[in-house]
């Protein structure tokens, strides 16, 4: 029996939160201040799990439900993505079908819970993330369709398994297409800066962060972690085939996710530091540019 | 050397996308430049014989000229001009994406379908080609200002351009810059109508220039 | 002598050189009086020339890059002779414009006229673009040629600066150089199609190889440089530029876009049928030209019949005789011939009642139908000749469109294509009934009071150019001479026809 996939798994499930601690020193040190600590989002988590849950009158058992399937599903998710060319806790065939409506399962409970409340805020929050869900999840279907096709595997764990330098010499237009693609959902859904801007105080300009404003206690704390866990999970098929090094050796090549995570947790703390957030009307361009790029790949592709 | 052809074709095609997807006519006048000068890198990629020093020539004077005279014009007449900055498409920017993406897949069904008699370079320039093609058609036809036609009119050179490369066509060097001379006194001619459309209409948005008509 | 100019390269690029030269000399030239001169010692070197052509008659080389072979030396004679009579006509009009504030003619607006020098040397820049066109025997300076013509045309057509010529400038310069940019791609196409032999763009060495061409390669590239030169010969649906810029031009660049650019548009699609020809691909290339022909011709019927502005009127006249070349060329057999007449008959015809809408628009300063009646009180000479150009237009007997209209009619029915007579000759019978409309309320009645009383005095330069044409087109309804019928003859065989 194979322990690497459980120790990843373990490795993903403590050093999630991690990440954005390291976004944010990142902000800060362009900002020049200091910042919060690295490990704030553990505190802060540690503090919400100790608090109880206050409940509007209005809200039914699906607002209830809403964290606890999110947070499940993910859980779910994060056994299918292999990490650093290992294989997966499960692999078969058709996987990242399932990974997919998994995140869609998360995001559907969220936004059940959202309009549950019977808030307009959130009302309209929920409606911002499903217009820019409709964009992003073809996109990463179809990013995905192009790797599967370039390297004639039908699972996540296989499809990254086949990634190594030489398959970018062979096909390196096609490949920066699906990057550019996958970065651009990797910001839509994590809510990151051009689209949605996480520190943001204006309920009228959130997306994400509107549709949560009712949690409390150990919901959110479920909600905060399962954010965590989806940037690591969607990030860990962005650096999958960006940085595809493959030593052979299991450890390093954990050490070596572990460390490409923390580059690409950099690389965002840098791009939201130099960009401003885009006006709500330009992201769905923004994503549509995405989804292009990804339909592009395919076409060269599949030709 | 063919190893770069891919990336510079998967370039041009980008650069359509790009050219109707952004809003600022200054960042149009760029893609268009860099689309020029990209074709040049695809003819010299592109040439199995050995560059001869009149190819090259004329290589480099398509290169300058798309790459820095053309785009040096129309920023001129922009800037004479004094008009807004901005395209105002009829057809919004993610629909506009979407028909240009339409016309790659439509030149690849094409390109498919054409018996080439002739070996050709690589079996993606001429869908590329045909692309490009369309794209400045679309360009045309989907944007109002003056300035936007004529970028569209360039894209279809550059299209035809890159048709050309594709089949290694080998013509008379003394022709293909008197074509190149044509093309450039042809976007003269434009820059300085634009200049006088701006002056007496203070405006240079041909839908509006519809005085003329049965 | 006869050894140096037999020589067919050295006489067409004295052709083209002359006018070039020239044209680029008025450009610097600063005395008005010098350029006017130059400009009609051109148009008279250049007629001299074709003259000599038509004299020494040489035969063109295999390979050459200009040569002038017969149907060549037909267009270059239509070309010269209208060129010159523009050229008095201008010299006298430039005279007239020398003021250089007035009122726009038809709205009271200020305007002013581009500067004379870039008029005049862009006149003659045409001419020597128009000369390459018929001279060249290689597809791709056919093409440099043609665009060529679009580009020095665009300052001419934009001489009177106001916002309604400034229009139809652009839309002129921007849907002829995107038609033609589809050109360069059908010559591109061309050269592909000539797999087995090297990938010439010559002509002679394509007619000389057309049977080993690949076919469908070549019918694309028919296609393409059908449309492409179409739009600039004005076939309908693509004629939309032709009208706005006809009308907004003065009245002398009109004649020579409508008499001469035409038809060299139109010589750019005969030299790629001419290959097409030998290839076999015949009746493909007859289907497209009778399709395009007709429906040239009933859309400028539905255009003519509505139509308030005399000078678009002569626009649209211009796309239905297009219409009538394309449809007798696709007709082949006698009815080439015919077009080739009929080019003739067109060319001289248009051009003369042109340069009388030039006289009725100084004199009545409108260009709408409505504010002109009473041409015949006015303008004496002009009037009768503006119902003499009508009459000569629609094809009355005795004048040579008549006889051109009737050998294209009778090879229709020769051919037992009755539907297409049919259509044809309908057509034909409302363009009358439209022309007839406007032409002749025009001359008759009495004029707008503000005119005064009594004729008024014509200059000759003014009417003399209009009265010889139409005298050559009443003359060739009756007589044509043996040379010219001869070589009418030689540029038919060479297009398919008997």
């Amino acid at each position: 029996m194979d322990l690497m996939p459980f120790i990843n798994i373990v490795l993903l499930l403590v050093l999630a939160p991690l990440l954005f601690g390291v976004i944010n020193r990142v902000k800060a040190f362009f900002a020049g201040r200091r910042g919060q600590p690295l490990l704030q989002l553990y505190s802060d988590l540690y503090k919400l799990l100790r608090k109880h849950a206050v409940y509007s009158r209005t809200t039914t058992w699906v607002f209830r439900l809403g964290p606890v399937v999110g947070l499940g599903a993910l859980l779910v998710a994060c056994s299918l993505v292999p990490y650093g060319g290992g294989r997966a806790l499960f692999a078969f065939e058709g996987d990242l079908v399932l990974f997919l409506y998994l995140l869609g399962l998360v995001r559907f409970s969220m936004v059940l819970a959202a309009l549950d409340t019977g808030s307009s805020f959130e009302g309209m929050g929920a409606s911002r993330e499903v217009h820019f869900a409709v964009l992003a999840e073809p996109t990463l279907f179809l990013a995905l369709a192009v790797l599967m096709r370039l390297t004639g595997q039908t699972s996540l764990s296989g499809i990254y398994s086949r990634f190594s330098v030489e398959v970018w010499v062979q096909a390196a237009p096609v490949l920066v297409l699906v990057a550019g693609a996958v970065l651009i959902v990797f910001l839509c859904e994590n809510a990151r800066i051009p689209v949605d801007d996480p520190n943001t105080h204006l309920e009228l300009t959130m997306i994400h962060e509107v549709m949560v404003l009712d949690h409390g206690g150990v919901d959110f704390a479920f909600i905060q972690y399962g954010a965590a866990l989806k940037f690591w999970l969607l990030g860990a098929l962005l650096v999958g085939f960006v940085l595809p090094l493959r030593t052979g050796v299991p450890w390093a090549d954990t050490g070596y996710f572990l460390v490409a995570m923390m580059m690409l947790a950099v690389v965002i703390g840098v791009i939201e530091s130099v960009m401003a957030r885009l006006r709500m009307l330009k992201v769905p361009h923004m994503l549509v540019v995405g989804m292009s790029l990804s339909v592009l790949a395919l076409i060269f592709q599949l030709r | 050397m063919n190893a770069w052809l891919e990336p510079i074709m998967v370039a041009i095609v980008l650069m359509n996308l790009i050219l109707v997807a952004s809003g600022r006519l200054s960042a149009c006048i760029r893609i268009v430049a860099f689309q020029g000068i990209a074709v040049g890198l695809l003819f010299m990629v592109a040439d199995v014989y050995p560059p001869t020093t009149d190819r090259l020539l004329f290589i480099f004077a398509s290169m300058i000229l798309k790459g820095f005279v053309f785009p040096w014009l129309l920023f001129q007449a922009i800037r004479e001009a004094n008009v807004r900055r901005e395209v105002e498409p009829f057809v919004s920017y993610p629909v506009s994406v979407a028909i240009c993406i339409m016309t790659l897949v439509i030149s690849i069904w094409l390109g498919g379908r054409l018996p080439m008699p002739r070996p050709v370079l690589s079996p993606l320039v001429v869908p590329v080609a045909l692309s490009t093609i369309f794209c400045g058609f679309f360009v045309i036809v989907s944007r109002p200002k003056a300035l936007t036609q004529v970028l569209g009119y360039l894209v279809i050179e550059n299209g035809i351009y890159i048709f050309g490369t594709a089949l290694l066509l080998e013509q008379s060097v003394l022709v293909e810059l008197a074509i190149l001379l044509d093309i450039f006194v042809a976007v003269f001619v434009m820059g300085i109508m634009i200049f006088h459309i701006s002056r007496e209409f203070d405006h240079i948005d041909t839908q509006r220039l519809s005085e003329l008509k049965d | 002598m006869s050894v140096f100019w037999g020589n067919s390269m050295t006489l067409a690029l004295a052709l083209a050189l002359v006018p070039f030269i020239t044209g680029l000399l008025a450009f610097i030239l600063r005395q008005a009086r010098i350029r006017r001169a130059l400009l009609l010692l051109t148009a008279l070197a250049h007629l001299g020339l074709t003259i000599a052509a038509w004299i020494v008659r040489p035969v063109p080389s295999a390979g050459g890059w200009l040569a002038i072979d017969d149907v060549g030396i037909v267009f270059l004679t239509v070309t010269s002779l209208l060129f010159c009579a523009a050229a008095f006509y201008a010299v006298r009009y430039l005279k007239h414009e020398e003021s250089l504030v007035k009122n726009r003619l038809d709205e009271g607006f200020l305007f002013r006229n581009g500067p004379e020098a870039v008029f005049t040397g862009c006149l003659l820049l045409f001419l020597a673009s128009m000369t390459l066109v018929i001279v060249s025997r290689h597809f791709g300076v056919l093409w440099v040629a043609i665009e060529a013509t679009t580009l020095v045309s665009a300052p001419l057509i934009y001489f009177h600066r106001y916002p309604n010529s400034l229009e139809a400038t652009w839309k002129y310069l921007l849907i002829c150089s995107v038609g033609i940019a589809l050109a360069l791609l059908g010559n591109l196409f061309l050269a592909v199609s000539a797999t087995n032999a090297s990938s010439t763009l010559f002509l002679t060495e394509l007619i000389r190889q057309a049977e080993t061409l690949n076919g469908p390669w070549l019918k694309a590239a028919f296609v393409l440089l059908f449309v492409g030169y179409g739009t600039k010969m004005g076939l309908a649906p693509f004629h939309t530029w032709l009208p706005d810029a006809h009308s907004e031009a003065p009245s002398v660049v009109s004649a020579l876009l409508s008499g001469a650019l035409l038809n060299c548009a139109f010589l750019g699609i005969l030299r790629v049928y001419q290959v097409c020809l030998g290839a076999g691909l015949g009746d493909f290339c007859r289907e497209l030209f009778i399709l395009f022909g007709l429906l040239s011709m009933l859309l400028s019927a539905v255009f003519i019949l509505g139509q308030t502005d005399y000078k678009r009127m002569l626009a649209y006249s211009s796309v239905e005789h297009m219409g009538i070349l394309a449809f007798g060329v696709g007709l082949g057999g006698g009815a080439v011939f015919g077009a080739m007449l009929h080019m003739i008959n067109h060319s001289l015809t248009k051009a003369g009642l042109f340069f009388v809408a030039g006289n009725i628009l100084a004199v009545y300063r409108t260009k709408t139908i409505s504010g002109v009646q009473g041409i015949l009180k006015v303008l004496r000479v002009s009037g009768v000749l503006w119902l003499a150009g009508f009459l000569a237009l629609t094809g009355t007997p005795p004048f040579g469109v008549f006889l051109s209209k009737f050998i294209i009619l009778k090879t229709a029915l020769e051919q037992g294509r009755y539907l297409l007579a049919a259509l044809f000759l309908g057509v034909l019978a409302v363009i009358f009934i439209g022309l007839a409309k406007i032409f002749i309320p025009m001359a008759q009645g009495d004029p707008p009071e503000n005119l005064g009383d009594g004729p008024r005095k014509e200059s000759s330069f003014a009417v003399l150019p209009s009265l010889i044409f139409l005298a050559i087109v009443l003359l060739l309804g009756i007589y044509i001479a043996p040379p010219l019928s001869d070589a009418l003859a030689q540029a038919a065989s060479m297009l398919g026809g008997i």
